[in-house]
């Protein structure tokens, strides 16, 4: 049995108008300590302005073995990308 | 399709991502040797950013200035903070870091032998930044490209801090070579010293080296020990020329037709010794930490106590 606390998974805002990214994970007794860890650990060098940390276990996440099956129904419209349409060349801003 | 086959297809797959410079990611399928490698060399580099505080951490209180005292401090807390992203790194491979600590305290993981030697002057501080830290950014550049994801995102994170530790040591060295003439014997006593280590950072020579080849298959390690140990005295050379300071080898010159430096090995059998746990230092590194770890229970103690409170405090209001 570990005797570890809890893991968290860290995102961090690097700035104002863009999202979270996932930056990496820690331990910490509780979500208040983990925000406190994450500012030590993940931003010593001013890379966010905002911190969200999740417990690794409320993350719910595709299946790797599946990934074929899962994916597949998007491979094959190729009609959802603009380049899929041909346009004469003379047309402008299209 | 049977276990045996639905294994199979699964190492073809693993092996076209490998064969393709993809990246496995840590819930995809991987041979088990693959994993524990990984384990081992993530574990052993984590144990190396924490233990690798000690040596430096010895001349915090010493630091000639409030400057150089705050450098150092930073310094000494991101190797702690790079002891944290590979732990947590190892982590996504199955492995606790409960664990890895125990492990690491039982003598049963190692961490880079080069932390066993002591720092006796203020120069050596400027010689592990230039020297020590510049050699794990040539081992580590490579890293960054390793075919595990999560290994190589945290050193990505590391290699951009790492450049930091090496400027602010070569510039102590460069203000100490430019300072009075004892000064500059302070900083070619910790050149002599730390050199030959450094080159022994790289590991035993090619053909002594029990995991480099399955390592560079699986796109682990991507130049083998003697080639990154050639490349670093490559680079280092001409930095010692704008030092003022000597490389302790008379054997080291340039080589036009490999166009390389010729160098000196270090001394491989002392490698081994240290690695078995006969350095300087040693014994003097793990009680440290276990003392640290165990004088720490407290405090780990008192966060969970907070923690429970806090939780407790929440469900009564709600």
């Amino acid at each position: 049995m570990s005797r570890d606390w809890p893991l968290w998974e860290v995102f961090v805002r690097s700035r104002r108008g863009l999202s979270h990214i996932h930056v990496g994970s820690l331990h910490a007794p509780d979500a208040e300590m983990a925000v406190r860890n994450a500012r030590d650990v993940y931003t010593r060098r001013n890379e966010g302005v905002s911190i969200w940390v999740v417990p690794s276990a409320a993350i719910t996440a595709s299946s790797p073995d599946e990934k074929d099956s899962f994916f597949d129904p998007a491979a094959d419209k190729a009609y959802r990308h603009p380049t899929f349409y041909e346009i004469p060349d003379e047309v402008r801003h299209l | 399709m049977d276990t045996t086959q639905a294994d199979d297809a699964r190492e073809a797959e693993f092996n076209a991502i490998i064969d393709a410079d993809g990246r496995i990611e840590p819930r995809d399928w991987m041979p088990e040797q693959y994993r524990r490698t990984l384990i081992r060399q993530i574990a052993q580099h984590a144990h190396s950013e924490i233990i690798g505080m000690q040596p430096e951490g010895n001349w915090i209180t010493r630091a000639p200035s409030l400057k150089r005292k705050a450098i150092l401090m930073a310094k000494v807390q991101d190797e702690a903070g790079h002891g944290m992203y590979l732990y947590s790194a190892a982590e996504t491979l199955g492995v606790s870091r409960d664990e890895l600590l125990d492990l690491l305290h039982a003598g049963k993981q190692k961490y880079s032998s080069i932390f066993n030697y002591p720092t006796l002057t203020w120069a050596d501080i400027g010689a592990i930044g230039w020297l020590v830290d510049g050699a794990a950014i040539t081992n580590q550049v490579p890293l960054c490209r390793c075919s595990y994801g999560p290994y190589g995102r945290a050193m990505v994170r590391i290699c951009k801090e790492e450049s930091f530790h090496q400027r602010q040591g070569f510039e102590l060295l460069l203000t100490l070579s430019r300072g009075s003439e004892a000064q500059k014997a302070m900083a070619q006593d910790a050149v002599d010293r730390w050199w030959y280590p450094s080159l022994a950072m790289f590991g035993p020579p090619d053909d002594a080296s029990t995991h480099t080849e399955q390592s560079m298959r699986w796109g682990i390690k991507r130049f083998t020990n003697d080639e990154l140990r050639q490349k670093f005295v490559d680079m280092t050379v001409p930095q010692s020329e704008v030092l003022g300071l000597r490389l302790p080898d008379p054997d080291l010159r340039w080589n036009a037709e490999r166009g390389h430096y010729d160098f000196t090995q270090p001394d491989f059998d002392e490698l081994f010794r240290v690695i078995k746990g006969d350095g300087p230092c040693n014994r003097q590194r793990m009680a440290h930490k276990v003392a640290a770890h165990e004088n720490g229970a407290w405090v780990r103690e008192a966060a969970e106590a907070y923690a429970a409170k806090r939780s407790a405090e929440q469900e009564v209001a709600a």
